[in-house]
């Protein structure tokens, strides 16, 4: 029974990145209709940029926090102002295309400069060592990366909501036409946007860059799993990317604890099961 | 009938000697570096095993005499099918005469198979399943650097016979896994120790945590890593960070190559025992090989035990054509002579290939350094340990190899 507490737990932790992850595609989806497979890569440089920024500049983790999802969100706003923006109103497959490509570049250039076994990059010392919990030795750092996300996620929510800066957003979607007609700058808004999908990514890989190695590939590892979690949760839903995202680390968890072999597998399988049952996801809409 | 017999004869004797020219007269080799170029094994083999074959070709100075001598590489992407197709391809299309490398056990066992009916020369440096010189030995093939019997009788050996009597295994969830893991465990088991548990993980996992906790509340004395490249890094780093090792557990890396070290980082990675059979730092040497290597490697990267092993591999197969006089493309007839012919080599010095075609050389076991003790960006083993080629390996007594029946 210990054990399965510790599994929870730990399923928790992997849950906050799937979710962090998912949620930024589910802004992008949402605002922006483009199914983002650069995310992984992005995530990526988030971890990379972290790493240079330890190694060249001296910058520690707690800055790279800031810094790192500011300069990779300014790289996917140029990436949206020069290719994204052309493909507003075509077919998804564009988009999806664009991206990957865009993806498969960036971890190319990664990989012909610094290898595929990584890079590391160490825990900050605030974070160093660990607690007993009676039933498992939690180390701090991964207590860190659930609650930090946890809050990145409510906020990220909040802002879309709850917020007149969200409400504009969400209604630009709808009608971009009409929302230019009460003079506000439509494609600029579009652009923040991304650009904050991305820098959630980036952050993402700033968590993860201590747990996993810095690696040009460690996005794309994860990549496909977080589309499961998106497509489960309900395209563009920004709670039910969140929700889903902790709840599918959860039941990884317990997959490696109880059939390890399958646990790379146990989201596909999710993923149809819920397809199956509900196209939409579970907390989408009927287009 | 005197006539045709006669004739027959003549025939054949002309059909010998124009073999014969043919064969003495063909100095082309076509060498096929089939690699994982970009996934988790690219680092340890990849495109410097591809760089290792041109510089065994280079110093081979068959060129100046005539030869004539291409290296094309290959990325199988860790996938046994894309391996077999490339694989076969190279044999009818490209006209290869000899496949190098091959990293992952799965790929190439798989590989093994299309050699052999291929008719070519296969010199395995970067798979460990030491099947492939056991249950599933080929004449084609010849198996350089090392293997999971070795490993399981260096580093396992040592571990259990420094009181580490309790294992649990992460293992792999493919042949090499299996084949680490079954070795390992018949090492503890004969000198009195217990395997208590064990996981298989996918290839390529990136989170170890759940497995550990399994490890860590298995209470075994030693965790196994039967694992390799960016698995085994990812165990190392998350065990740290689970407090595994300070909780009075300890790890087994059980294969571990330099890249590694260097991507898990001295900090943590320090204290580890394993076992290579090539270092860069060993001798003068070594030295002057990585230092010519390493200049033509991005990142400065000196040699794995991997890519030294192609090297010396294709080096020995360059070596045995040339006392043949030529090429005959014959993968069977190569190979029995690269048999006859002791190995030696600036790498891993003097050796022998079995008639298994296993190659027997001596294996070094190692202990990761501390960052203080560390002078360079890759000075990283401190030598604890030689153990002889037939210590290490398996004895021909103890092969299952169908080869060794005749």
């Amino acid at each position: 029974m210990q054990a399965l507490y510790a599994q929870l737990l730990v399923g928790l932790i992997n849950g906050s990145f799937y979710a962090l992850l998912s949620l930024g595609l589910a802004v992008i989806f949402g605002m922006l209709n483009i199914i983002n497979f650069a995310h992984g890569a992005l995530y990526m440089m988030g971890a990379f940029v972290a790493y240079f920024l330890l190694s060249l500049g001296g910058i520690n983790y707690w800055w790279a926090l800031l810094i790192a999802p500011v300069i990779v969100g300014i790289f996917g706003m140029i990436l949206e102002r020069t290719m994204l923006q052309w493909l507003t109103g075509l077919d998804h497959l564009y988009g999806l295309l664009l991206t990957f490509g865009i993806a498969l570049i960036v971890q190319g250039v990664f990989q012909n400069y610094f290898g595929s076994s990584g890079l590391p990059y160490a825990i900050p010392d605030q974070l160093k060592g660990g607690m007993n919990l009676g039933f498992m030795f939690l180390p701090i750092y991964r207590g860190w990366v659930v609650i930090f996300s946890l809050v990145v996620c409510i906020a990220t929510w909040f802002l879309i909501e709850k917020t007149r800066l969200g409400a504009y957003l969400r209604a630009a979607t709808e009608n971009p036409t009409l929302v230019r007609a009460f003079g506000i700058n439509v494609p600029r808004m579009i652009t923040l946007t991304y650009g904050l999908g991305v820098g959630l990514a980036a952050l993402a890989g700033v968590l993860s860059a201590p747990i996993n190695q810095v690696r040009p590939l460690m996005g794309a590892d994860l990549i496909i799993v977080v589309f499961a979690v998106v497509v489960i949760g309900g395209m563009g839903s920004i709670m039910g990317s969140i929700i889903t995202g902790f709840a599918l680390g959860v039941i990884e968890g317990l997959t490696k604890y109880f059939y390890p072999e399958a646990s790379n597998t146990v989201v596909f399988v999710l993923m149809v099961l819920v397809l199956l049952v509900k196209p939409t996801g579970l907390t989408g809409r009927a287009a | 009938m005197k006539k045709s017999i006669a004739s027959f004869l003549l025939g054949t004797a002309l059909a010998v000697t124009t073999a014969g020219v043919a064969f003495a007269q063909d100095k082309s080799v076509k060498i096929g570096a089939l690699s994982d170029q970009s996934g988790l094994y690219a680092d340890l083999g990849g495109p410097g095993s591809t760089l290792a074959a041109q510089m065994a070709v280079d110093d081979s100075g068959l060129a100046a005499k005539g030869w004539k001598i291409d290296i094309i590489s290959g990325d199988h992407q860790n996938k046994p099918d894309i391996g077999t197709a490339i694989a076969r391809q190279w044999f009818d299309v490209e006209k290869v005469d000899v496949i190098v490398d091959v990293p992952n056990s799965g790929v190439a066992l798989a590989v093994n198979n299309v050699v052999k009916e291929k008719n070519g020369v296969y010199i395995n440096s970067g798979a460990a399943t030491s099947d492939l010189t056991n249950a599933q030995c080929s004449p084609n093939t010849v198996h350089w650097t090392y293997d999971t019997y070795m490993l399981a009788h260096t580093t396992g050996q040592a571990l259990v016979k420094a009181g580490g009597d309790s294992w649990f295994f992460l293992t792999a969830d493919y042949a090499f896994g299996a084949a680490l893991e079954r070795d390992t465990t018949a090492v503890v088991t004969a000198n009195g120790g217990k395997v208590v548990g064990g996981v298989k993980h996918p290839l390529n996992t990136p989170d170890f945590s759940s497995f550990l906790l399994q490890a860590q509340a298995s209470k075994a004395k030693i965790i196994g890593l039967a694992n390799a490249g960016g698995d085994t890094t990812n165990s190392i780093k998350q065990a740290a960070e689970f407090g595994i090792v300070k909780g009075g557990q300890k790890l087994a890396a059980l294969l571990l190559f330099l890249t590694d070290v260097k991507a898990i980082g001295l900090e943590t990675a320090q204290g580890l025992n394993f076992t290579e059979t090539f270092y860069w730092d060993m001798n003068d040497q070594t030295r002057a090989f990585s230092k010519r290597f390493a200049a033509k490697m991005k990142n400065n990267a000196p040699p794995t035990m991997v890519q030294a092993g192609v090297y010396a591999g294709v080096r020995h197969y360059l070596k045995t054509l040339e006392t043949l006089g030529g090429n005959p493309h014959d993968g069977v007839k190569v190979v029995e002579k690269m048999k006859s012919i002791p190995t030696e080599d600036d790498l891993f010095g003097k050796g022998e290939i079995q008639p298994n075609g296993r190659t027997i050389h001596n294996a070094y076991l190692f202990e990761v350094k501390k960052p203080s003790e560390s002078k360079g960006p890759w000075d990283f083993y401190k030598l604890v340990g030689t153990v002889s080629g037939d210590q290490a390996f398996t004895p021909l007594s103890e092969s299952k190899c169908a080869l060794l029946k005749k």
